[in-house]
């Protein structure tokens, strides 16, 4: 093992891990807030609704992420009105095809993980919001959302660690990322297992994080399932 | 008697599943301030006529008029009949009370969340208002100690309690109360039953559909036996507990005492 190396191009690899969060962080916004109109018409019952989210969510979640980049990346380039058109700007460039791909790419799978959660709200619970005269946005956006959230929320903590991880694919198409740095470099020094353990630790590292904050999160969404009265509320009630 | 002091009035409500017809027409008037129970053994229809009230469930056929306004209804896609006006509809449920048996809840919001959650959303109350009026109807029912707890915290009976102030939070003309304490262990059930004892002497309209026969005969002014869909009988509970005109309520009775 060659340290030195590993010494030398550490601040490399940190751009490149610097690049991954980047990657992560935006298609993940972007992910979630596209994920929860297309679950809430996923659930909605309406048949027509469901339609369109069906569909993008089989075509995201049955075919590899890979495809999906090299069809953004070089299948939009092959034609000519995209080659003209003022999306080309943002589609000749392999950091903003990587970040459409990914996007889509999470948005399929958290979608189908909110209409999961949406879907396993009892029933009385918006019972409870129609009687009190609750129109569907105020239902929604106080009781539906909140409340699918958090049931939502680990099973979406573990989506946005797969997802850290396959954002190394940005590699293939010319992304300096964690994975895309260290194999450039690595093509220049011959030092795989070195550059290899460096990344795969740093993305260790990141992907603690992750962890650590979605544990945080949970802890504050989902308060009440941890939430523990206090000695005096505990005392006797006073019917 | 002015029309202004009829608080809820059913006419001719029919309510179908399929082929099985669990309400077959039923009519009902509630004064301001009467406490109406409503009897009968299980498959009567008699949750689902109160879900019928609000539209929780959707009536063949039948008319609801709430503080002398008429609920406009059309028939939807599946023949039933649906509001033909949403806000319409939202703005009677806001004046209905509704307390369901299984206490619904919301185990997200803090007991306090619960109460103000629909008087500042849905009657845009201010949070100071919302609070002070929903700290008031915590102690009210004995519970003003456990306002930042969460649902999950509390025993059965006294969620009840909360989802009663919930529905009181809310000012309600009418309060509906389906088997409040029929999902309650039964040393819970006073606690509930004495909350609702004290809403009654107030003067509150109610309509309660309950098995607690004790209960309904102390605080009722009108009883209401509904057999297969229809009401076999109707009067004071003097009448219906005591003096039943009808074979099947005798019976009935015979075998709650």
């Amino acid at each position: 093992m060659n340290w030195d190396i590993i010494i030398k191009y550490y601040p490399k690899l940190l751009d490149g891990a610097l690049l991954t969060l980047e990657l992560v962080l935006i298609s993940g916004v972007i992910g979630v807030m596209l994920a929860v109109p297309i679950a809430l018409m996923r659930a909605s019952k309406t048949p027509w609704l469901r339609v369109f989210p069906f569909c993008f969510i089989y075509f995201f979640r049955g075919t590899p992420l890979l495809i999906q980049i090299f069809l953004i990346y070089y299948g939009a380039s092959q034609f000519e009105v995209v080659r003209e058109s003022a999306l080309w700007v943002i589609l000749k460039e392999p950091y903003w095809c990587a970040i459409i791909a990914f996007t889509l790419n999470t948005a399929a799978y958290s979608a189908e993980l909110f209409r999961g959660a949406i879907q396993a709200i009892p029933n009385g619970e918006l019972e409870a919001a129609d009687a009190f005269g609750m129109n569907w946005l105020l239902k929604t956006r106080r009781i539906v959302i909140p409340r699918a959230f958090g049931i939502a929320l680990p099973a979406y903590g573990n989506e946005v660690v797969l997802m850290l991880k396959s954002s190394a694919l940005a590699s293939t198409i010319t992304l300096l990322d964690l994975t895309g740095m260290a194999r450039t470099i690595q093509a220049r020094t011959y030092t795989p297992v070195e550059l290899f353990t460096a990344a795969g630790l740093i993305y260790l590292i990141m992907a603690a994080i992750v962890i650590g904050l979605f544990r945080y999160m949970e802890s504050r969404f989902n308060r009440y399932q941890y939430y523990k009265p206090n000695v005096d509320q505990m005392g006797v009630d006073k019917q | 008697m002015s029309d202004t002091s009829i608080a809820l009035e059913l006419t001719d409500i029919h309510k179908s599943y399929g082929s099985l017809e669990v309400l077959k027409g039923v009519s009902l008037k509630a004064n301001d301030g009467d406490v109406i129970s409503i009897l009968g053994s299980s498959g009567s229809g008699k949750s689902t006529l109160l879900r019928c009230i609000n539209l929780l469930e959707q009536p063949a056929k039948g008319q609801v008029i709430i503080g002398g306004e008429e609920l406009k209804l059309k028939t939807g896609k599946s023949g039933d009949l649906e509001a033909e006006n949403r806000k319409q509809l939202e703005d009677m449920r806001s004046r209905i009370g509704f307390v369901f048996q299984s206490f619904n809840l919301w185990p997200h919001k803090t007991i306090l969340g619960n109460i103000i959650e629909a008087p500042m959303n849905v009657l845009k109350q201010s949070r100071e208002q919302a609070v002070e009026r929903a700290e008031g109807l915590l102690k009210k029912v004995g519970l003003y100690e456990k306002k930042d707890a969460y649902p999950g915290n509390l025993s059965g009976g006294q969620q009840q309690r909360v989802a009663i102030a919930r529905a009181l939070a809310m000012d309600p003309q009418v309060l509906l109360f389906d088997e409040p304490t029929s999902a309650l262990d039964p040393e819970l059930v006073n606690e509930v039953l004495s909350v609702m004892r004290e809403l009654a002497d107030e003067g509150r309209t109610m309509l309660i559909v309950t098995h607690e026969m004790r209960f309904a005969r102390d605080v009722s002014s009108q009883v209401v036996f509904l057999h297969q869909g229809q009401i076999e009988e109707i009067g004071p509970p003097e009448q219906v507990f005591e003096n039943p005109k009808s074979q099947r309520v005798r019976d009935f009775m015979s075998s709650h005492n």
